[in-house]
């Protein structure tokens, strides 16, 4: 019976390590290949991005080999991206002050909204809740071009407030933070009524830090949905100086590849320093909903 | 003495002034709560509905009303005949089935396999949280280096049919063929496990033991404590990552995009293929027709599960 059990479990952890390292291996492929020469990596993939660029229509009969380890560490890709080229450290830069406004005022503007969606209840407002729901599900294509109309009348068009405007009113975060301020005990906010505390008191010092872990989590997943955007300043933002880098890297082409790995673990660095700083908080966010659950 | 009688002084003389707008504040905030509630509301939801008025509302007015005119030159009022067009249009015919195959499939598996990876994660395993960092990371690698990487693993000569091949399996062009779905379901679920998978974790760390210690006492089977207790007390969760999972199903596409480009295999022509080709060709009255057909699917769906929700999660939230 004992044995069995260990039996159990040891096909358990590796069914789950095999599927982590697979889920873990592209991550782990974009970093080594970052530092592979553009002649290996031609000697690589070169099959596959010829064709992709359409300079061949045949296929030719070499196998791909998808490499962890480069023959030869270089960090001629990094050079050519930090050092030789200031194009791209000025994308990053264009990255950052794009996605930093719009996950602060988004995290902002949704937890006064979520701390009104929590507090007041009532048929009208579960009905504003439910049409935020909506909107948060709309695909942007739905919406893109007439947003590219509204910001043209307002002015902002081919500005970075083009972006940063829709993207510090989106629904997401607002569904999220309602959720998350919904497990707060009624009667906390009650006593804080009692005691005589404002609103707005009773938002900041009472709201607020209960729910500090869920902002952080919430702030990640903003931060990685915007970080990576394409769609949104190709249209609202055709100005090529202004684009974030995540709109050049997708445009990269196919001679270009190593580079794109270098650019794209360049581009993984903030992701990757919010994961390592904030995974408890991410997983701590969610977890601590439930526990105060009324 | 002296002091108190001041005091009183000061009162009787500033009353003439206080009871008018006293009463008038007495009246506001006692006998008419509701109306001071809604002020504080709306002053805590102002801006959000402001901003969500002119970026995300108005927007959607314009499509609506792109949605039954002629034309932006010629705004005639047509009312149903775009919707008929753009049903009978046969692009739209494949995206939506498309798109629809897809849902279907990816998101339900993508809250199954999350849950399954939940519980396998609950289990004694070592190792645990740097399993749980490796699921997340992808979320953090960039769509243009994923699209790489799956561009060699999927190629005609790429690893998978290198791989598949000392199987004696012949090479399948993944990307160009009926499996193509296959490959886009993958990569979805690659990206959107991880985060699905934590949510799970945290909601089966939130039930009570004492429940499950009850169960095993009395010698409930591992499915019946699964069913009858777990699956309850996720129900929640469990709506909450399919709207997750239904948000990310449709950013699936810029990996597609990226993949394949504006006119992929007819097996991948999703719902923002038609709408991103449409509006490249001037074609606003189908872009909007499309668009507000998709938002009253959506607007059913979520309804759906939101009854669905109600129906099955009540017993545990009282």
């Amino acid at each position: 019976m004992k044995k069995n059990h260990y039996v159990g479990r040891g096909i358990l952890t590796l069914v789950a390590v095999f599927f982590a390292f697979a889920f873990l291996m592209p991550t782990v492929l974009t970093i080594t290949n970052s530092f592979m020469t553009q002649s290996e990596i031609s000697a690589n993939y070169g099959t596959v991005f010829s064709n992709a660029a359409g300079n061949t229509n045949t296929y030719i009969s070499d196998t791909v080999n998808l490499k962890f380890i480069p023959d030869k560490v270089s960090l001629s890709q990094y050079i050519t991206v930090l050092i030789k080229s200031p194009d791209y450290l000025l994308k990053f830069w264009n990255s950052v002050i794009l996605v930093v406004p719009i996950v602060l005022l988004q995290v902002g503007v949704a937890s006064i909204t979520a701390y009104s969606f929590t507090r007041w209840r009532g048929k009208f407002r579960s009905f504003l809740f439910f049409f935020y729901v909506i909107l948060m599900l709309m695909p942007y294509q739905v919406t893109l071009v007439p947003n590219y109309l509204v910001s043209d009348w307002l002015g902002i068009l081919n500005t970075r407030w083009a972006i940063i405007f829709p993207g510090m009113f989106a629904p997401f975060s607002v569904f999220l933070l309602t959720k998350f301020m919904r497990r707060i005990p009624a009667s906390l906010i009650e006593a804080a009524k009692l005691d005589g505390s404002s609103e707005w008191q009773i938002f900041k010092d009472i709201c607020l830090p209960q729910c500090r872990s869920a902002l952080y989590s919430i702030a990640i997943l903003v931060f990685i949905d915007y970080w990576n955007m394409v769609e949104q300043p190709l249209i609202l933002l055709p100005d090529a100086t202004k684009q974030p880098l995540s709109v050049y890297l997708s445009t990269i082409n196919a001679n270009e590849v190593g580079l794109a790995f270098a650019i794209a673990t360049i581009y993984m660095v903030p992701c990757l320093l919010l994961f390592l700083h904030g995974e408890d908080y991410l997983v701590e966010g969610i977890a601590h909903q439930g526990s105060v659950k009324g | 003495m002296s002091m108190s009688r001041d005091k009183k002084l000061r009162v009787k003389k500033e009353k003439p002034l206080c009871p008018p707008g006293r009463k008038v504040r007495r009246a506001w905030d006692v006998s008419n709560e509701r109306v001071r509630d809604m002020l504080h509301s709306m002053a805590f939801m102002g801006p959000s509905l402001l901003g969500v008025s002119v970026f995300f509302i108005v927007p959607f007015l314009v499509v609506v009303y792109y949605s039954v005119i002629r034309s932006p030159i010629n705004p005639e009022f047509v009312f149903l005949d775009n919707f008929i067009a753009v049903l009978k249009n046969s692009s739209f015919q494949t995206a939506a089935k498309n798109t629809a195959t897809f849902s279907i499939v990816a998101v339900p598996l993508a809250v199954v396999l999350s849950l399954g990876l939940a519980l396998m994660l609950e289990c004694r395993i070592p190792g645990k949280s740097w399993l749980r960092t490796f699921f997340l990371s992808p979320m953090m690698v960039p769509v243009a280096s994923v699209v790489l990487i799956w561009q060699v693993v999927f190629h005609y000569n790429g690893t998978l049919n290198a791989v598949l091949s000392t199987f004696g399996v012949s090479p399948v062009d993944w990307l160009n063929s009926p499996y193509c779905q296959i490959v886009i379901i993958v990569l979805f679920l690659w990206k959107n496990l991880g985060y699905n998978m934590i949510l799970f974790m945290a909601a089966l760390n939130n039930i009570p033991k004492e429940l499950l210690e009850v169960a095993d006492v009395e010698g409930a089977s591992p499915a019946h404590k699964f069913f009858n207790i777990k699956l309850r007390y996720l129900s929640p969760t469990v709506l909450f990552v399919t709207i997750l999972s239904i948000i990310s199903s449709f950013k699936v596409f810029r990996e597609i995009y990226l993949l394949t480009g504006n006119y992929p295999y007819m097996g991948l022509y999703m719902m923002q293929h038609f709408m991103n080709n449409t509006f490249q060709n001037f074609d606003y009255q189908k872009m909007s027709s499309a668009a507000v057909l998709m938002a009253l699917v959506m607007v059913v769906l979520i309804i759906l599960l939101f009854k669905a929700e109600d129906a099955f999660g009540k017993d545990v939230e009282g």
